[in-house]
């Protein structure tokens, strides 16, 4: 009884993976629009690119065209278009429910605005799908000192988030959370000799849960669901979340300038959250420019995080906590990727426009977890084995592939 | 959290009071910026395609944050 109830609210994970998206978008775009020196104007240029993820049962492709356009020589507007559109069949989805398809659009614009050394941006983005509506409000100011070898950078974001619920594919008029977010971002670049650049950035967000009802949350998937023994085998029931999130990150990065046409970078990042997790991530990039005309990059990123308080593959009884989550992204694990890019410069001259790229980049990541089990062999071709035991499964791991082609024209 | 306000706050008193620090002579000449200026020296070469790379990061992981001048975080997929 207690695993139908678990059925009929979790029919559709339609915004499973998406769900986190829109927790983020504030940071991503106030911080998009904002120059890392800010003593000029960013370039006027136009990029269209085409992407695609597929992994895990996964797949996520679709365009995005951003346009960045100078008014006169303070001011410079820019427009982002981008689509996502998803087709799940992920081991969360086929945990709880069926595969799905679905799509998101996004739109965002801003402006930026330079006085002698000072710059102020602005950023509204607006997201949208048939169960998650996100605003987003930025504003940030730039700063550069000692002859514009150093550029200190405050932004803040607001947005508002409307958490909806589809079932069987239509909306549930009854299901609308509300939610707000906030971020607050402070970032330094450092020209500390003529071959090396720095930066340290510093970012403190929150999220929280607007006039819920008992019982209700709106920072967790509405699909997703908690695992728990139930006679010796495993039961599901709607996962329950905090109404409120905090989190701080911490990252340095480094480029340097080698002897000869290339660049070596090295970034590292710490996090910690109100809910228990900590986490880090370092990098390592080698870019080699080819005559100008041909730009080789290759990375190596490893990531790994502890567990968020309140999760687990797999909980003891019904109820055994106040919090109960089984979401992988706040389970154990780390992972690799390894990536290679090309950017072509063409040789040839078009009216208007000063120089345009062909870029193809590819990044392969491998997860693993360390506590997320593939209790039904959602991950392979063959029927589970019934020799494990209800908790000792196999762990899950993916591998996924992340495409990036685009070309870009500067005016 | 409240540390992290903190320091915030304090950084941006600190940039006030740097706008009295013009004397400052720079240590790297204009004229020596060749390679500053290098597109390969950029943490951002193409902000359409780092803000998509976040965003696929952040989507799979608990951390999410501080991406500096790179666009840092929209997690989508």
């Amino acid at each position: 009884m207690v695993v139908q109830e678990a059925a009929v609210v979790v029919i559709n994970a339609g915004g499973l993976i998406l769900l986190r998206m829109r927790i983020l978008i504030a940071a991503c775009l106030a911080v998009v629009w904002l120059p890392v020196f800010a003593a000029v104007l960013p370039d006027e240029r136009v990029d269209i690119l085409e992407h695609q993820y597929e992994g895990g049962g996964i797949k996520v492709s679709g365009p995005s065209v951003l346009v960045r356009k100078n008014i006169g020589t303070k001011v410079s507007v820019s427009a982002n278009y981008y689509v996502d559109m998803v087709s799940s069949a992920s081991i969360d989805v086929l945990a709880s429910a069926s595969r799905y398809s679905e799509e998101r659009k996004q739109q965002s614009v801003g402006v930026d605005y330079m006085f002698d050394r000072t710059s102020f941006s602005l950023g509204y983005t607006n997201s949208d799908e048939n169960d998650y509506q996100a605003k987003t409000y930025s504003l940030g100011v730039s700063q550069t000192f000692f002859g514009d070898l150093t550029t200190l950078n405050f932004g803040f974001s607001f947005g508002q988030d409307v958490v909806g619920r589809n079932i069987k594919g239509v909306p549930d008029p009854s299901f609308q959370l509300d939610k707000d977010r906030r971020s607050y971002r402070f970032n330094l670049s450092q020209i500390v000799t003529k071959n090396l650049i720095a930066e340290l950035s510093v970012e403190s967000g929150t999220e929280a849960c607007i006039d819920m009802k008992e019982g209700e949350t709106c920072l967790n998937n509405p699909y997703r669901s908690y695992s728990y023994l139930l006679n010796g085998a495993r039961a599901l029931l709607p996962e329950k979340y905090p109404l409120t999130h905090n989190t701080d990150a911490v990252s340095l990065r480094a480029i340097y300038h080698l002897p000869y046409s290339a660049s070596i970078r090295a970034d590292y990042r710490s996090f910690s959250d109100s809910w228990g997790i900590t986490a880090s991530n370092a990098e390592l990039r080698y870019i080699h420019d080819f005559k100008k005309d041909l730009l080789l990059e290759l990375k190596y990123r490893v990531y790994s995080q502890t567990e968020a308080d309140f999760y687990s593959d797999l909980f003891p009884y019904k109820d055994a906590q106040n919090f109960m989550a089984r979401d992988k992204e706040l389970s154990p694990f780390s992972s690799k990727t390894v990536g290679v890019g090309l950017t072509y410069k063409f040789p040839w001259v078009i009216p208007g426009i000063e120089k345009s790229t062909a870029n193809l980049y590819w990044d392969h990541m491998q997860i693993d977890y360390e506590d997320f089990r593939d209790y039904a062999n959602f991950s392979g071709t063959k029927a589970p084995d019934a020799s494990y035991k209800v908790g000792e499964e196999p762990l899950y791991n993916l591998n996924a592939d992340v495409i990036r082609f685009y070309v870009s024209f500067w005016f | 959290m409240i540390a992290t306000k903190v320091v915030l706050i304090a950084l941006a008193l600190f940039t006030l009071l740097c706008s009295s620090c013009s004397r400052v002579k720079p240590w790297v000449k204009p004229y020596e910026r060749q390679h500053i200026a290098d597109p390969i020296m950029s943490f951002s070469r193409d902000p359409v395609s780092d803000a998509y790379l976040s965003h696929v990061h952040d989507a799979r992981e608990g951390a999410k944050g501080a991406d500096g001048g790179s666009g840092g975080g929209c997690g989508c997929n």
